[in-house]
C-alpha cells in the first residue's frame, strides 16, 4: 500500500489553507460551462472533515433564503480555485451536525480568540 | 503486440481526471516480464510466448525449473511463468524484456486474477439468498428453505444454487481502462476493481 499512498500523495493540494470544523469559509468552485469556465463562491461553515489523502472531503453548510444547503467538496479537487478563511470559529466536536437542527441565533457559532502579539 | 503482461495488484486509490472528477482506480504492478520461451504451432501445437516475472536466481528454483529455463537460454530463474496466446511470437526471442509500452492511456484491458477465497459458503453469502426470520420461533435462519417440488419431477434441476466453495477462482475483469502508465515505475492505474487481494497476481492483456 506504501506505493499506492505515493501515488495518492502526488494528486493532493498543497496550496489549501488548513481549516477546521466550525471555521467560515469561502470556497472558490470552478464550473465550467461548455467551453466558458467561471468561478463559484459557495460561503458557509464547514460542518465535518473526514477521510485520508485524496478521498478526503468537507462539507459545507449555508443557510440560503431560509433553507439549508450542504455541499460536500473532494478537499484535493482541481475543482476548487481557492478556500478563503473568513472567520476560526470555537467548537467543541468534530461533527457539527447539532447546527441543522438550529437556526438564526441559535445556529451561531463563537469566534475563536487567538492571543494577539 | 506480445500479448499481455504479468502483475501484481498492489491496491486502490482515487485520481482526479482532467475534468476534475474523482476516478477509482486500481494500482497494478505489472513487469518488467522477459520471454521465457517461445511456443511454435509446429512444436507445441500452439502459438504463444511463456513470461517470466520477478526474476530469482537460477541457483533459487528446483531442478526441474533450472533444466526448463537452462534449455531455453534464459539467464536467469522466475518466480512466476505465464503464457500469452499471440499470432506471431517467433519475433520475440527468449530474454526479451516485455513492459509497460504496450499500453497506452485510454486503452481497454481485461484483467484475470484469482478471486478472494471465502470457502465453503452457504447460499446466503454465495448467491445472496434471503435468510429467514432470527426469531418469533423459526428455526430456518440462512437454511436454503425448498430446493424443488415433490413427486414431478422428483428430482434436483441442474445448476440449483446451493451451498459450496465460493471464491479463490480465476475472474476475469473485463473492458476495464486505462487511466495512467508510468512505465519507469512499471505501474499501470485501470478504473475500477480488479479480482484478487492486493499482492495477488494478475494477468493484464488487451481487451477484445
Amino acid at each position: 500500500m506504501e506505493r499506492v499512498d505515493q501515488l495518492s500523495r502526488e494528486q493532493m493540494r498543497a496550496d489549501l489553507p488548513a481549516f477546521r470544523p466550525g471555521d467560515t469559509v469561502e470556497v472558490h468552485v470552478r464550473i465550467v460551462e461548455g467551453d466558458k469556465e467561471r468561478i463559484q463562491v459557495f460561503k458557509g461553515v464547514v460542518i465535518r472533515k473526514r477521510g485520508a489523502l485524496t478521498g478526503s472531503t468537507f462539507t459545507v453548510r449555508k443557510v440560503s433564503y431560509g433553507v439549508g444547503v450542504e455541499r460536500i467538496f473532494p478537499l484535493h479537487s482541481p475543482n476548487i480555485d481557492q478556500v478563503v478563511v473568513l472567520t476560526r470559529g470555537d467548537v467543541n466536536r468534530s461533527r457539527l451536525y447539532y447546527l441543522r437542527q438550529r437556526m438564526g441565533k441559535a445556529a451561531r457559532i463563537k469566534e475563536k480568540r487567538t492571543p494577539q502579539a | 503486440m506480445p500479448g499481455g503482461i504479468i502483475g501484481k495488484k498492489l491496491g486502490m486509490t482515487r485520481i482526479f481526471d482532467p475534468d476534475g472528477l474523482a476516478v477509482p482506480v486500481t494500482v497494478i504492478e505489472a513487469g518488467p516480464c522477459f520471454v521465457a520461451q517461445v511456443k511454435s504451432g509446429a512444436r507445441d501445437g500452439y502459438e504463444a510466448l511463456q513470461l517470466g516475472f520477478e526474476r530469482r536466481p537460477l541457483a533459487k528454483v528446483n531442478k526441474p525449473l533450472k533444466g526448463h529455463f537452462e534449455k531455453h537460454g534464459s539467464k536467469s530463474a522466475f518466480r512466476y511463468l505465464r503464457e500469452f496466446r499471440l499470432d506471431a511470437p517467433g519475433e520475440y526471442e527468449t530474454g526479451q524484456e516485455i513492459n509497460l509500452e504496450q499500453f497506452a492511456v485510454g486503452d481497454k484491458v481485461d484483467i484475470i486474477g484469482t478471486s478472494r477465497g471465502r470457502g465453503f459458503a452457504g447460499t446466503v453469502k454465495r448467491w445472496k439468498f434471503h435468510r429467514g426470520p432470527m426469531t418469533h420461533g423459526s428455526m430456518s435462519h440462512r437454511a436454503p428453505g425448498s430446493i424443488g417440488a415433490s413427486a414431478y419431477p422428483s428430482r434436483v434441476v441442474k445448476g440449483k444454487k446451493m451451498p459450496g466453495q465460493m471464491g479463490n477462482a480465476r475472474v476475469t475483469a473485463k473492458n476495464l481502462e486505462v487511466v495512467d502508465v508510468r512505465p519507469e515505475d512499471n505501474l499501470l492505474l485501470v478504473k475500477g476493481a480488479v479480482p484478487g487481494p492486493r499482492q495477488g497476481l494478475v494477468l493484464i492483456r488487451k481487451a477484445g
